[in-house]
């Protein structure tokens, strides 16, 4: 397939950016996004120029790192992938693909396809989290019973992978997706009760602060997120926030 | 608690909270309506005491009143902050992939809404206090002082086939504005999606036949003065 790239250049976090237009010529419909950039790359490489930044590191869908706003769609057009997960043979030859990092204010451009996620991370020191004494007296976990219908719900929940889709495709930038996700995965478990309180609204404050905007509900988030995070975890973030002021 | 009103949560809940009493309130409204259709007399008590009757004009309508405030300036309020969360926009953006038009754009219709209350508030309202309050005409009564003044009033509006026009277009945005919000609503009250399906089908529902309603009762009106 031969294509043309439209992608956000920009130096670094100061400088202004814009978008500029690339070829590239014979790519393979089976190669993933990422291999395709590294084909642009390789050409801007050989040619002298400055290779277009971005974040990967898993390229197999684990590590959430590799965020690319690809023709209006956080991760492109397919559902339930990662950038480095969509193929190229979403794309027909002669297409022209938008490449853009994801944006809000809360994740600064650092450099072309680059963002600045520590809010992710500030949001989980905040209290994502469970306190476990590990000095050679820790309780087995299975000690616990667990009904198979929370472990589920909770598996289902640990499954995000911080990427920050739900906030590249949220016309709010809200990351209450990310946030319901990381709440519940506690919330639905005995382990995660003793700190519940302070854990929800040390995370919603955090998340406050941070500059993420506020939800709609427009559910764009669930649609776009690679790992099918449900809405429900949004719900699930309210109730704890309510019940946390009682 | 007061933290909890000023966290982005918290505020869902208020909005929510405003919603849902919009949503009765309209549900009460055009229960009453509807009875013009059917029986002018019916119409004409209900609305006396709706009118006249203490609880509601002194507890409910200070409470509606709040209420509409309240979630038009929140509603441009959160419209202003989260479109700030966002400094540089996208090149391309394709919203429609992943959302429906209603929940992208609540604001418009919202701003529909809020232009038809303000023709609605000079064209029903403001006679209304004026009569009641200035004039100190409790008796809801014409002029001949036998029969009530309400349904005359009402069928009076509705003459003008520019504002029936206008009350169509204005009710077509808040069907818009609730296919979204019924839903939203509930999601943000913290509802569960296990009951979200019957929801939706009977937020949807909600939805298009208030307002249908609505736009009935004034074209019947229209046609039968
Ligand atoms: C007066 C003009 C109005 C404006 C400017 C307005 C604006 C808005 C906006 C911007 C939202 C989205 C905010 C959010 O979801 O957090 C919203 C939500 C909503 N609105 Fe309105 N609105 C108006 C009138 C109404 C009326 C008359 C009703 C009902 C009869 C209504 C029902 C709803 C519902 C149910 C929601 C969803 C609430 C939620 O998600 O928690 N609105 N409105
Ligand atoms: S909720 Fe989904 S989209 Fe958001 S950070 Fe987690 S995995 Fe990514
Ligand atoms: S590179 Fe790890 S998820 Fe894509």
């Amino acid at each position: 397939m031969n294509l043309t790239l439209k992608i956000w250049r920009q130096k670094d976090a100061q400088s202004k950016g814009k978008m500029v237009d690339y070829k590239v010529t014979e790519i393979s419909e089976h190669m993933s996004f990422l291999e395709m950039m590294d084909v642009l790359n390789e050409q801007l490489i050989n040619s002298g120029e400055e290779p277009v930044a971005f974040d990967h590191d898993c390229r197999e869908g684990i590590c959430g790192m590799c965020s690319m706003y690809i023709n209006g769609e956080a991760h492109g057009p397919d559902r339930g992938v990662t950038t480095c997960q969509l193929h190229m043979r979403m794309f027909k030859d002669g297409d022209t693909i938008t490449i853009e990092p994801f944006r809000a204010k809360a994740f600064p451009v650092l450099k072309d396809l680059v963002v600045d996620r520590g809010a992710f991370d500030r949001i989980q020191h905040a209290g994502g989290y469970i306190s476990v004494n590990t000095s050679g007296n820790t309780q087995d976990a299975n000690s616990l019973p667990i009904s198979k219908h929370a472990a589920d719900e909770a598996m289902d929940a640990a499954t995000c992978i911080g990427c920050g889709a739900c906030v590249a495709s949220c016309k709010n930038s809200s990351a209450m997706l990310f946030v319901g996700a990381k709440v519940s995965q506690y919330a639905l478990l005995p382990q995660g009760q003793v700190e519940a309180t302070d854990r929800v609204r040390n995370m919603v404050a955090q998340m406050d602060l941070e500059g993420f905007g506020n939800c709609t509900n427009t559910g764009a988030c669930e649609v776009e997120c690679p790992k099918g995070i449900s809405l429900e975890n949004i719900a699930r973030m309210n109730r704890e926030l309510l019940k946390s002021n009682f | 608690m007061s933290g909890f009103f000023k966290s982005s949560i918290g505020r869902k809940y208020a909005m929510a909270l405003s919603a849902f009493f919009l949503m009765f309130f309209l549900l009460q409204h055009f229960a009453i309506n509807i009875l013009s259709v059917f029986s002018p007399d019916a119409f004409n008590e209900a609305s006396h005491f709706m009118g006249t009757f203490w609880a509601v004009q002194y507890l409910l309508q200070p409470i509606l009143i709040f209420g509409v405030i309240y979630h038009f300036v929140m509603g441009f309020y959160l419209e202003i902050k989260n479109k700030n969360a966002r400094v540089v926009k996208y090149a391309k953006n394709n919203g429609a992939a992943n959302s429906s038009w209603m929940s992208r754009n609540m604001i418009y219709s919202g701003l529909a809404i809020l232009a038809f209350l303000v023709l609605h508030f000079i064209d029903f309202w403001l006679p209304e206090l004026n009569t009641k309050y200035i004039q100190g005409n409790m008796s809801g009564l014409l002029a001949d002082g036998e029969s009530f003044r309400y349904y005359e009033e009402l069928v009076h509006k509705f003459v003008n086939p520019i504002r029936v026009i206008a009350y169509v277009i204005a009710f077509v945005f808040l069907s818009l504005h609730l296919m979204h919000g019924f839903s939203s609503a509930f999601q943000s009250a913290g509802v569960t999606s296990m009951r979200k399906e019957k929801l939706q089908i009977f937020g949807k529902a909600y939805a298009i036949i208030i307002p249908l309603g609505f736009i009935f009762i004034a074209i019947y009106h229209h046609f039968n003065h």
